[in-house]
């Protein structure tokens, strides 16, 4: 094995494997926190922990890991109890009383702190908030067949060991809990109708975030353990309407940012000449917020840009539409075949860029022909065009007759509605009118061909 | 130094407790200079938190003062490496605060867009956005540490807060600002009630209320980011939130709530800082907040129309005035059942088993109507007196009369009726007891006005069975 792997699989992979899992851990549950509107309480039970690791601590006077949990799980069914009390009896939305709780908690927890640090208990408030990655590492043999046996993996450092027994945990759990958990996170009425307790199930859930929140705390720190729990499920939420494939896509997320953030913290800025590498729990969550602007932007339904595509493909239609429709009127009233000098005709359809640029597709689609500077319709075209007007009359007699509107305050909302209203709807609009010839206008209404 | 006295000084975590005349000094802003400034500026900063966390909560915008506070984080970091690249003295506080507060402002917008513009609810969104900014100020404090130049150790105040090492012009500006926001506020409150109890009947009004909301973070943002220093940028939310929600126990009127939301942030302040400056290893900012805590746990248990225990009396009288009410009529019932006068002293006994009640209660219930007199008790017997006769008429007239109706007007079985008018009986006022007559009079229901109807239903007790 070259030193650069040992080295390697000695002071890097532990730190990035025990982030990955921890990562992981939080984001498989704070999908029913991100669902059930409750990311607030991830963020006061991280906070809320820490009197209740503190007190373990006093107590037990061990750092061993099963007094810690026990504290930090009691902490936080407290705070979640804590909560529902506030919120009722101070009658506060939840944020606030989530705010008041883990606020007050939190500060108990830094003068516990203080108290213990004075009696030489090995707790450092910094520690909680950066978390210690740095210090995770251990001493694998030296040839890469030992590095896969049983007796390896036992001399893991036992933070990894946590990190993954928590995963583990957390998988069974929620793949035991599947359907309970799902129904719970869109319909708690119907839960507990139907006779799963989803009171229950909610603390559960709240006891696995707790111990999750615990293990990560050695990696990320308490308040990045938030950015763990709400950006990758987040990130899945915007890329995907269907629950499984949200929890596997924050999955995926979680690994990816737990693995690029710790490489680009220990290798970039040594790359660029820095003298350190910067704080890897920091830039895990810098990278799960890269990852959720990410999706903000390019998701493929909800992304800014894919609805932006959509709403500029529909005003395309509708300028498509309209530009056909103008030229009809045109020629109904000339009662022939009319060419329409293209300026006028982009102008009268409101101007800019995108009118010219659907007057081109109707150019490619052959709906109208142009000779120089004018333009007249085609047979295909003047089909759609008739269609189209026949709708909005429809609408307007429609409005007027059935809904009783003035026939001068029709045309607008007609105007509107002409653009989605297709065939089928076309007919029964006629059909309940009994076929009427004209528009309240005195228009005759074209005949469906 | 010998031996033990290393280990003596190394174990030795007691605390010196302050004497009584040190306390009034500090309470008092007489223990010197420093001290006195820390005092007086905790204190105002925690009357402008209160002020302006009363509308903040009212509106629901408290933990955007939470997204605002980490968010700040990398701005202030941020700032330091800028400042100390170009060669000055990284720890201008003015400077630092103008980048935490222009981080911060980008956080909340940043958390504005989000629940806005995407699928992502605002708690989300929130969430979201502190994290990951404090995660990069986080990394932005890590690359200030491999500095050379580098002290990031005044940075870490700004997180947990620290108040000891509060200048003069710090307080100066805590009550400057003070005075500020006391003056918007003040200025402002029509327009910050009116969008806090109803935003859409404020535009509708003609309010700018986006201007508004704008002018209300605008002050939130200005508290939040003096109170950095001072409370730390973890908890000082709690100093906009707690004293907020404490005062809210108190009153149902807003300018009463302002007031003692205002009030009970400037004393945690008070309080919070001074005990920070007398004992040892109590950093300010956790001091003031268990302080607030302390007093928002006082209101949450003791206020005396929203609290705990004044809500836990008022069940627990109705409870008594309901069983009273119970007690009474199944004496008269008894009584008529038995067809005995109401002279008659009732065995103990007799006394109802049907509804159940344990021994002490029915003790506690018939100890209840002997102290107001509607019976007297002699050797295991009870009788109704002439006022309980009377009340106890009253009370079974009503259950009737409801069960007549229920029958009549609702349609309900007479053998279902027993139990829903068990619960309307209390509560009946004289107005509807006498709509109800009219009624059952119209529909010859009633044998006379001012009489009793018989029971639809055949009454059980306990005596019934014997007799």
């Amino acid at each position: 094995m070259s030193d650069f792997l040992y080295q390697f699989i000695a002071l890097d992979l532990p730190p990035m494997l025990t982030a990955t899992f921890a990562a992981m851990s939080c984001a498989l549950l704070g999908n029913f926190l991100v669902l059930r509107r409750l990311s607030l309480m991830g963020d006061a039970i991280s906070h809320a922990v820490l009197p209740g690791i503190v007190v373990a601590f006093l107590v037990t006077g061990s750092r061993s890991a099963l007094p810690i949990f026990l504290g930090a799980a009691c902490a936080g069914i407290v705070t979640v109890l804590l909560v529902e009390l506030v919120r009722r009896f101070g009658r506060l939305e939840s944020g606030a009383a989530m705010g008041v709780v883990f606020s007050i908690l939190f500060a108990i927890g830094v003068l516990l702190m203080e108290q213990a640090s004075a009696r030489n208990i090995d707790l450092d408030a910094d520690c909680l908030l950066h978390g210690q990655l740095e210090t995770i590492f251990w001493y694998p043999p030296r040839s890469l067949a030992a590095l896969f046996s049983f007796q390896t993996i036992l001399q893991l450092p036992v933070e990894l060991l946590v990190s993954i027994a928590i995963f583990i945990v957390a998988s069974i759990f929620v793949v035991a809990f599947m359907k309970e958990l799902t129904i719970a996170a869109f319909d708690p009425a119907l839960a507990t109708s139907l006779g799963f307790h989803a009171g229950g199930l909610h603390y559960l859930l709240m006891v696995l975030v707790a111990g999750a929140v615990v293990a990560s705390f050695e990696a990320v720190g308490s308040i990045l353990v938030i950015a763990m729990i709400l950006c990758p499920p987040a990130t899945a939420r915007l890329c995907t309407d269907r629950l499984r494939v949200q929890m596997v896509l924050s999955l995926l997320y979680a690994a990816l940012s737990g693995i690029v953030g710790y490489l680009v913290a220990a290798f970039v800025p040594m790359a660029v000449g820095f003298e350190s590498s910067v704080n890897a729990a920091g830039m895990i969550s810098v990278i799960s917020g890269v990852l959720l602007a990410g999706a903000v932007v390019f998701a493929p339904n909800h992304g800014i840009v894919s609805k932006q595509l959509r709403r500029i493909k529909l005003t395309l239609r509708v300028l498509r539409e309209d530009l056909l429709a103008l030229i009809f009127r045109a020629e109904e009233l000339q009662g022939g075949v009319v060419s329409l000098p293209r300026d006028e005709v982009l102008v009268a359809v409101g101007g800019g860029i995108l009118p010219g640029f659907s007057l081109n597709q109707l150019l490619r689609d052959s709906d109208l022909n142009t000779t120089s500077s004018l333009i007249s319709l085609t047979d295909s075209g003047r089909k759609k065009a008739r269609k189209l007007v026949r709708s909005h009359r429809l609408w307007e007699s429609y409005l007027v007759n059935k809904l009783g509107l003035k026939p001068d305050h029709v045309h607008k909302s007609a105007e509107q509605l002409e653009h989605f209203s297709r065939g089928p709807l076309d007919q029964q609009l006629a059909e309940e009118q009994r076929h009427p010839a004209s528009d309240p206008h005195g228009r005759v209404i074209p005949k469906d061909e | 130094m010998d031996a033990t006295g290393v280990v003596s000084s190394l174990t030795d975590v007691s605390i010196i407790w302050p004497s009584i005349s040190e306390i009034l000094e500090t309470l008092l802003l007489r223990a010197g200079f420093n001290s006195a400034l820390v005092v007086v500026g905790s204190s105002f900063l925690g009357l402008a938190a209160g002020i302006v966390g009363a509308f903040a909560l009212l509106r629901k915008r408290a933990l955007m003062g939470d997204a605002l506070a980490h968010s700040a984080l990398p701005g202030l970091a941020g700032m330091f490496i800028v400042i100390t690249l170009f060669g000055g003295d990284g720890r201008n506080l003015l400077l630092l605060l103008g980048g935490a507060t222009l981080s911060g402002v980008i956080g909340v917008v940043v958390v504005q867009f989000l629940a806005g513009y995407t699928r992502l609810t605002e708690d989300t969104s929130i969430g979201v956005v502190l994290s990951v900014f404090f995660g990069a100020g986080i990394v932005l404090l890590s690359v200030i540490q491999s500095m050379e130049t580098g002290q990031a150790g005044g940075l870490s105040h700004f997180i947990y807060g620290q108040t000891a090492a509060m200048q003069v012009n710090d307080a100066y500006l805590m009550v400057a600002v003070a005075v500020c926001v006391l003056l918007g506020a003040t200025l402002l409150a029509k327009e910050f009630s009116m969008v806090c109890f109803d935003s859409e009947f404020a535009a509708v009004q003609g309010w700018p209320v986006a201007t508004i909301d704008l002018m209300m973070m605008a002050l939130v943002t200005v508290v939040t980011v003096i109170g950095l220093q001072s409370v730390g940028m973890i908890l000082i939310v709690a100093l906009l939130i707690v004293p907020a929600a404490a005062a809210r126990f108190w009153t149902e009127r807003l300018t009463y709530m302002i007031l003692v939301s205002a009030l009970i942030g400037g004393l945690s302040g008070y309080l919070g800082s001074v005990a920070s400056a007398l004992l040892p290893r109590l950093p300010a900012g956790s001091v003031i907040v268990v302080v607030a805590g302390v007093i928002f746990f006082f209101s949450f248990m003791f206020a005396p129309q929203r609290g705990v225990i004044a809500g836990g009396i008022r069940l627990l009288l109705l409870k008594f005035r309901v069983q009273r009410d119970h007690l009474l009529r199944d004496l008269y019932e008894i009584c008529e059942g038995s067809g005995a006068s109401f002279k008659n002293f009732i065995p103990l006994q007799a006394v109802p088993i049907v509804r159940g009640w344990s021994w002490l209660s029915t003790q506690v219930y018939l100890f209840i109507i002997y102290l107001r007199g509607e019976v007297a008790v002699q050797e295991g017997a009870v009788c109704l007196s002439e006022s309980g006769y009377n009340e106890a008429l009253r009370l079974t007239r009503n259950h009737r009369l409801w069960e007549q109706y229920l029958v009549l007007q609702a349609g309900v079985d007479a053998g279902h009726v027993d139990y829903s008018a068990d619960y309307v009986e209390h509560v009946l006022s004289p107005e509807v007891v006498h709509m109800l007559e009219d009624e059952l009079h119209r529909a010859g229901r009633l044998p006379g006005a001012g009489e009793l109807p018989e029971s639809i239903h055949a009454i059980v007790h306990g005596n019934k069975e014997s007799s």
